[in-house]
């Protein structure tokens, strides 16, 4: 009885130190962007850095506030976040299917891998001029700007995660009498899905890159845009709330994903 | 009744021969048997004398190189086999019931005949606690037992098992023998067992092949008369079994002396 109450003890001890050990370490994850902020709010004040090219981040907050009081700046994010939404789906959806398909047959595979391996270099900047003659200048065109950077990390992972599996459960299914349609979507899928959804985390943050990068060059609204015609007109706080906002969404949609990872692979 | 016996598995002259880098490796030749509907067949031999190699064979997932068999249907809708495979292969994006179900599901059973087949399988082999569970919160004996009751809860003509016991230790291996015995004594199901226990195919058999290898080949069979229900400490008394098991050890012994000289 004795050592059963110490061994309790003993264990509910080592408990709450990992539970304070827990805490201090969200602590520090919260602390270390607070601590820059701060210290950029300082030197900012005291102007040892240029305010003009640094205004402090309390000024940078009340921009904000004030440009999202006239609506203007809720369309431009609208704006954004639409075309990286539906630019995300075009690139997606068709990756994972062609990813899995080149996973599950090697003549597929041995066709389209030299295909991708050459167009997966050239930079989606680099091939604008060639989009916006194909589409237009319209917002077709920077959604497939966007749909076509984040299709090469989701079809290499997808087909990675494909000849990931083990032999054993393509056996398995095929002893079990799996048709193409099963084998692909309750052997093929979810098999590939941890690495390939490692390939969507990425082909997301690509998204956001190349969605900023595209308003700069060839937009009239979007966050991209903003920061750009701001610039221009050098009103830096308005292009700092640009960049808060990417960084923002940014963080947020690798969150989601996150989120979005532990429910599509409960079983890891 | 007549006394003629029903075939339910015809092999022969089966070969396989597999090519690595130019090297021939003769896996099976000239495999010759047939198996009654309803029999217990173990088989024993070394490693690497094709054992998996035939039971992939059988199983459809692997061509004969020359030769042929047969698994005689009894008309039903029933799959002609399924196989409990050496790696286990329980499936870790599904839980422990999908599992179970997995040959039910592919073969798009009704959904009652689904859960009903199931439940009644995740229940004989003692798993209906654990039904929700992905694989990786189970131990390696709760998986075979997955697997195991996979392969029953599909209800095939014949069923392969390619040494489902192998990784336990013997307490675990004790009771499941003595599951499979009992479910195996309700269904009457054909089965082919690989191990490398005597003791196991002893307790288990009607019949035992062993095999050479490298060639492949069955050498002999052994019939086992013991009366059952078996259980392993009466199988462990009986002092047949003792001049059984030497039999078959010798026989081993040479057979993995023979193969140690060749490589
Ligand atoms: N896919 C393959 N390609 C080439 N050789 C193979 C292949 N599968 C099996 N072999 C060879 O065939 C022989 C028999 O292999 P098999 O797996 O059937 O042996 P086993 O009797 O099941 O052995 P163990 O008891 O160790 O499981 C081995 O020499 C093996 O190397
Ligand atoms: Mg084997």
């Amino acid at each position: 009885m004795e050592e059963l109450k110490k061994a309790v003890e003993v264990e509910q001890q080592d408990f709450k130190r990992k539970q304070r050990s827990k805490r201090i370490k969200q602590v520090l994850t919260i602390s270390s962007p607070v601590f820059m902020l701060l210290i950029w709010e300082i030197l900012s004040q005291t102007a040892i850095i240029d305010p003009r090219f640094f205004p402090p981040p309390t000024t940078i907050i009340e921009t904000l506030i004030s440009m999202s009081a006239s609506g203007e700046l809720f369309e431009h994010v609208k704006v954004s976040l639409t075309r990286i939404l539906f630019g995300f789906l075009m690139g997606v959806i068709p990756a994972i299917t062609l990813g899995l398909i080149m996973g599950m047959y090697s003549s597929i595979r041995h066709f389209f891998s030299p295909l991708i391996m050459a167009l997966m270099p050239i930079p989606t900047l680099a091939m604008l001029p060639i989009i916006l003659i194909i589409f237009g200048i319209g917002e077709f065109s920077k959604m497939v700007t966007i749909a076509a950077s984040v299709f090469f990390p989701v079809v290499i992972n997808t087909v990675a995660g494909v000849m990931n599996i083990d032999k054993v459960y393509s056996d398995v299914a095929k002893n079990y009498g799996a048709n193409p349609k099963d084998f692909f979507m309750k052997i093929a899928l979810p098999g590939a899905m941890p690495v390939m959804m490692e390939g969507i985390q990425m082909g997301q943050a690509i998204a956001l890159l190349t969605i900023v990068a595209a308003e700069m060059i060839g937009a009239n609204s979007g966050i991209g845009y903003v920061i750009w015609m701001n610039y221009k007109a050098f009103l830096i706080s308005e292009m700092f709330v640009g960049l808060i906002l990417i960084s923002f969404f940014g963080y947020l949609f690798s969150l989601l994903l996150r989120g979005l990872q532990s429910k599509l692979i409960p079983w890891k | 009744m007549t006394l003629q016996y029903e075939k339910k598995i015809q092999v022969d002259h089966l070969t396989k021969v597999f090519l690595k880098n130019r090297e021939r490796v003769m896996a099976l030749e000239d495999i010759n048997f047939s198996i009654r509907d309803g029999e217990f067949v173990c088989i024993l031999g070394p490693s690497g004398c094709g054992k998996t190699t035939l039971l992939r064979i059988l199983a459809g997932l692997e061509k004969p190189s020359s030769g042929d068999y047969n698994i005689e249907v009894n008309g039903s809708e029933r799959p002609l086999q399924s196989m409990v495979f050496q790696e286990q292969g329980v499936i870790p994006w599904m839980t422990v019931e999908e599992n179970v179900a997995l040959g039910l599901r592919m073969r798009h059973a009704p959904k009652k005949l689904i859960k009903e087949r199931t439940n009644l399988y995740l229940e004989k082999v003692g798993l209906t606690k654990y039904k929700n569970l992905f694989p990786k919160e189970l131990s390696g004996g709760m998986k075979q037992r997955v697997s195991i009751a996979r392969a029953f809860a599909n209800d095939p003509e014949i069923l392969l098992m390619d040494e489902p016991f192998a990784a336990l230790d013997e307490q675990n291996k004790f009771i499941l023998q003595e599951e499979l015995l009992s479910i195996w004594e309700e269904t009457k199901k054909t089965v082919i067992f690989i191990t490398h226990s005597i003791d196991e195919a002893i307790l288990l058999s009607d019949r035992i092949f062993l095999m050479t290898s490298q060639p492949g080949t069955i050498k002999e069979e052994v019939k086992i008369d013991l009366p059952r229900p078996r259980q392993m400490t009466q199988v462990r008394s009986d002092p047949n079994t003792a001049d059984v098991f030497l039999k078959i050890w010798n026989h081993l012994q040479d057979e993995v002396q023979e193969s140690r000289n060749q490589s």
